[in-house]
């Protein structure tokens, strides 16, 4: 069998670079056309009709004054009389017009009569929850008897609200049908499989739906499906027989179309007079709107913890449904088990990072830990500038140093991937994939490069369209593997065809060829070689085209990393304000393709984390039930002054490296809530209960009135 | 909107009563449009407003004639639509883009008559007669301004679509300002979101000061 790897460290030109992202100029001199900026000829534009009611049963609907209107040129119910709506925002009608403005009167004219019915929004008031339900319940060891012998032990009630993925790109796509041929400019992150799901729901072939997205504005989990207004959209198209582009408004992209699920707790933990864990037990609750939660995976990292009890109960509530969230459910965890772990060691006395050590053999990558601990510690001078909680400094303006751990699995997801050699030279890639800002396109380019030994720009990647072999959903940190096994494999394949016509006229085997520089020479002896063009000329007449898969043979990716955070915070304890003045992130991910956008998600998940744990929440009106943040004025997000310092150390190299391509978009994200709740505890020496860490939940914390109910 | 009154001089304005009514009629309207979003129903209804009502603009479309990126461009709106929606969806510039919608988020910024606006919060009559850049005009793939080139340089972009935005208003703040202190860089910027998380590629870029050369045409 045909040997598939990584070449060796000191034979990488381009795995491992630092080349800058190929769509970089596209994008920042804005000629980038993503789905939202389409505009077919004869465009028209849609709106949809929202309901104001948490909850409540549609009596009567009135669309007549609507479709009487000009420009008006179809008006689509998509929810009818004795329709039962469960949360504020649920679509109810759209209409297509000739102009967005036309399309917004439109729908100002449809008459709804609502029969309102009782609603839930608070899912921190488990008691209060009509709906809450049983969802889980484990137990191991004896922790009833591990707590009654323990030496220390915490108890504290935990919780961070739900959130939006606030997408700047907001949800929609631009459907145009050419006959019975249906093509979509979808704001996606699943190029190759949401034909299926259109074709579905519009009674069509699979076949006939092309989907298309060169570039988009941001997923982070929610885009994975048409959603309704994709199918929507593709009815207001087929009957207004023109093309037509939906775009959610700010307000619904804030309120439907995707948040982060909630997560409370009640948790205890024990340890020993060494500080060793001995018992946990947490009941946890929470919320992704109707449907409710899954059981949180408490303790996080530490998941030997022996001698623990979990239990979970979901809290459905009138809220739109949660969609996957960078690394989900994993933020939740991580700072529901960190914060009480820190103010843990701060019980027994011990330094948190001394704590953690001495319990990582509770984790499952002990040696990983140990070794990212040491070197964050370093970054952070935490030896010399770690202080128990409690010491004040003069002054209103306290700081803080807090730390946590985190983990993901990341393994490439399947991928088929189409390499061409052309007569002349020419190297293409062809793959269903998508970027979706993380910088595929590019990846996919270093590998064609690679195993060709050619430049940049001497390679072509065709990716966002679903006509190209089928790649999986951009999700989980799932993409690099699968797109860097499936090229890699498919080129090389090619460059070994290459071989075979070029060896006779080098007098040598095929297997003592090497591609490099730009050349085609006998491996040890570059004089005997020939330029990639003249190689390329000897294949004959017609390109080579071979594809290659993931999975697939050869050691090309694994999954499994931890990484460790360091905050450093300043808090202003008389307004409360928190300022993040530094965060440290030490991360493993195998082998990295491309150093500097491997950094770059580091960067963006540090600045995420910061967003999430000071200042992004969904905040529901309890009397109406509809959001009251559903902006960008009011739900905030990190701003370019709210970011201190960045530092990211990348594990790389020998005992790295040979894992593999191993994904990296979830894991930065996961620890900066916990990391930062920590710093903010040891800055002021009391805990806040709650993310995001805003300046009333830290006054309350330090007036006493910390824990939520 | 209805009865909205304009006190802008028409020359400084760049339209006049008379070419707003000549704009009343259906055929001069289809000139200036490029993507069908508009069609004679609208024409229609703008030409059934009341002629007496010569003191007020709209609401139907108001013919009117600005500069977007050097180029001059007449075309017909109604006076409720924005600078950012006149420039993405009736003259196809769609390097701004449209996010929050209402002056939060920064990234629909472009410069008129060379300062730093958001478009989403303009209407785009206001604009009559005054030069419009975008960050298309500031340069393009094969000619990069040295803002753009920068943000490349730094990685300061992930999925790009905050990106025009910060650009506009990075060259605007370098070329008030070649060497920005920190609250003069959070007052240039801090108007501007990114939901990738590129600031720290952002601040690079600044810190680069490459800002020189940014025209108001």
């Amino acid at each position: 069998m045909a040997d598939y790897s990584w070449p060796e460290a000191d034979r990488r030109a381009q795995i491992g670079a630092r080349p800058a992202r190929l769509d970089g100029p596209v994008k920042s001199t804005g000629f980038a056309k993503y789905p939202s900026d389409q505009n077919p000829d004869g465009l028209l534009a849609a709106k949809i009709l929202t309901c104001p009611h948490a909850h409540a049963r549609i009596v009567g609907i009135d669309t007549s004054a609507a479709e009487a209107m000009p420009g008006v040129r179809v008006v689509h119910v998509i929810q009818g009389e004795g329709s039962e709506i469960q949360w504020a925002g649920d679509e109810v009608a759209a209409v297509a017009a000739v102009t967005e403005d036309l399309a917004r009167d439109a729908l100002r004219a449809i008459r709804v009569d609502y029969e309102v019915l009782p609603h839930f929004v608070t899912e921190e008031d488990r008691d209060g929850a009509p709906g809450a339900r049983p969802a889980g319940e484990r137990a191991e060891g004896d922790p009833d008897a591990a707590f009654a012998t323990a030496h220390r032990a915490v108890e504290r009630t935990l919780g961070m609200p739900q959130m939006a993925h606030m997408c700047l790109e907001p949800h929609g796509q631009v459907c145009s049908w050419d006959g019975d041929e249906l093509e979509v400019h979808a704001s996606t992150q699943a190029v190759s499989t949401l034909a299926g799901q259109f074709a579905t729901e519009l009674g069509l072939p699979a076949s006939q739906v092309r989907i298309r997205t060169e570039y988009m504005g941001g997923g982070f989990g929610s885009k994975f499906s048409p959603d309704r207004w994709g199918i929507v959209g593709a009815e207001l198209a087929r009957k207004a027989g023109a093309p037509v582009k939906l775009f959610l408004e700010r307000d619904q992209e804030v309120t439907v179309a995707g948040s982060r699920p909630s997560a409370f707790a009640r948790i205890r933990a024990a340890a020993d007079e060494r500080g060793k864990l001995v018992a946990w037990d947490s009941d946890s609750w929470g919320s992704g709107g109707l449907p409710g939660t899954g059981q949180t995976p408490l303790p996080y990292v530490f998941s030997r913890l022996p001698n623990r009890r979990t239990r979970h109960t979901s809290v459905p509530t009138n809220l739109a449904g949660s969609r996957a969230w960078r690394a989900p459910n994993h933020p939740q965890a991580c700072f529901l088990t960190m914060a009480v772990l820190d103010d843990l060691a701060d019980e027994l006395g011990l330094d948190p990072i001394d704590f953690l050590e001495r319990n990582l053999d509770l984790t499952g990558r002990p040696d990983t830990y140990r070794e990212q601990l040491a070197i964050a510690a370093e970054m952070a001078s935490w030896k010399e500038r770690w202080q128990p909680r409690g010491r004040e400094r003069e002054g209103a303006l306290q700081r803080g140093l807090g730390v946590s751990v985190h983990t993901w699995g990341g393994r490439g997801h399947s991928s088929n991937c189409d390499v061409t050699v052309h007569p002349d030279g020419a190297v293409e890639a062809r793959i269903g994939s998508q970027d979706i800002g993380t910088g595929t396109r590019t990846i996919v380019a270093q590998v064609l490069a690679e195993t060709f030994g050619l430049e940049l720009h001497q390679v072509r990647v065709s990716l966002g369209d679903n006509v190209y072999p089928q790649s999986g959903p951009s999700g989980g940190s799932s993409t690099v593997g699968g797109v860097t096994a499936s090229t890699r494999r498919a080129a090389q394949d090619a460059l070994r065809e290459v071989l075979v016509h070029v060896a006779p006229r080098l007098e040598a085997e095929p297997e003592q060829l090497v591609a490099g520089g730009g050349r085609v020479f006998v491996d040890g002896d570059s004089s005997r070689g020939m330029s990639w063009r003249e190689a390329a000329a000897q294949i004959g007449g017609a390109p080579i085209s071979v594809q290659g898969r993931n999975p697939g043979p050869g050691r090309l990716i694994s999954s499994g990393v931890g990484g460790v955070q360091i905050a450093e915070v300043e808090v202003d304890v008389d307004t409360g304000v928190v300022h993040v003045e530094r965060m440290i992130a030490v991360q493993d991910c195998g082998l990295i393709i491309n150093r500097r956008l491997a950094e770059s998600q580091v960067y963006g998940g540090l600045i995420m984390g910061v967003g999430y744990a000071l200042y992004e929440e969904w905040i529901p009106d309890p009397v109406s039930g509809r959001l009251l943040n559903a902006d960008m004025e009011f739900y905030k997000l990190a701003g370019l002054v709210d970011v201190g310092s960045l530092e990211v150390h990348m594990m790389t190299g020998p005992g790295y490296d040979e894992r593999g391509v191993i994904g990296l978009g979830e894991p930065p994200v996961i620890s900066p809530g916990a990391a930062i709740s920590n710093a903010v505890a040891n800055a002021i020496g009391v805990r806040v209960p709650y993310l995001p860490l805003t300046p009333d939940r830290v006054l309350d914390a330090l007036a006493g009135r910390g824990e939520p109910a | 909107m209805k009865g909205r009154r304009v006190t802008d001089d028409a020359k400084r304005s760049g339209f006049s009563r008379r070419s707003f009514l000549r704009g009343g009629a259906a055929g001069a309207l289809s000139g200036g449009l490029t993507t069908g979003l508009l069609t004679g129903e609208t024409a229609s209804a703008a030409a059934a407003t009341d002629p007496e009502a010569t003191e007020t603009l709209g609401p139907g479309p108001v013919e009117i004639e600005l500069e977007v990126n050097g180029a001059t461009r007449r075309l017909a709106v109604e006076p409720r639509v924005t600078l950012l929606d006149g420039l993405r969806d009736r003259l196809d510039v769609t390097g701004p883009k449209r996010v929050c919608d209402r002056g939060t988020c920064g990234a629909c910024t472009v410069l008129e008559d060379g300062r730093p606006i958001y478009a989403c919060s303009r209407l785009m009559i206001e604009s009559a007669g005054r030069s419009i850049t975008t960050v298309e005009g500031l340069g393009s793939p094969d000619a990069m301004h040295d803002v753009q080139q920068a943000f490349v340089d730094h990685d300061a972009q992930q999925c790009g679509y905050c990106t025009p935005g910060f650009v506009v208003a990075t060259a605007a703040l370098l070329t008030r300002n070649a060497a920005p202190s920190e609250p003069e860089i959070e007052a240039g910027l801090g108007g501007n979101f990114c939901r990738c998380g590129t600031y720290k590629g952002i601040r690079a870029v600044v810190a680069g000061g490459k800002g020189g050369g940014v025209s108001g045409g």
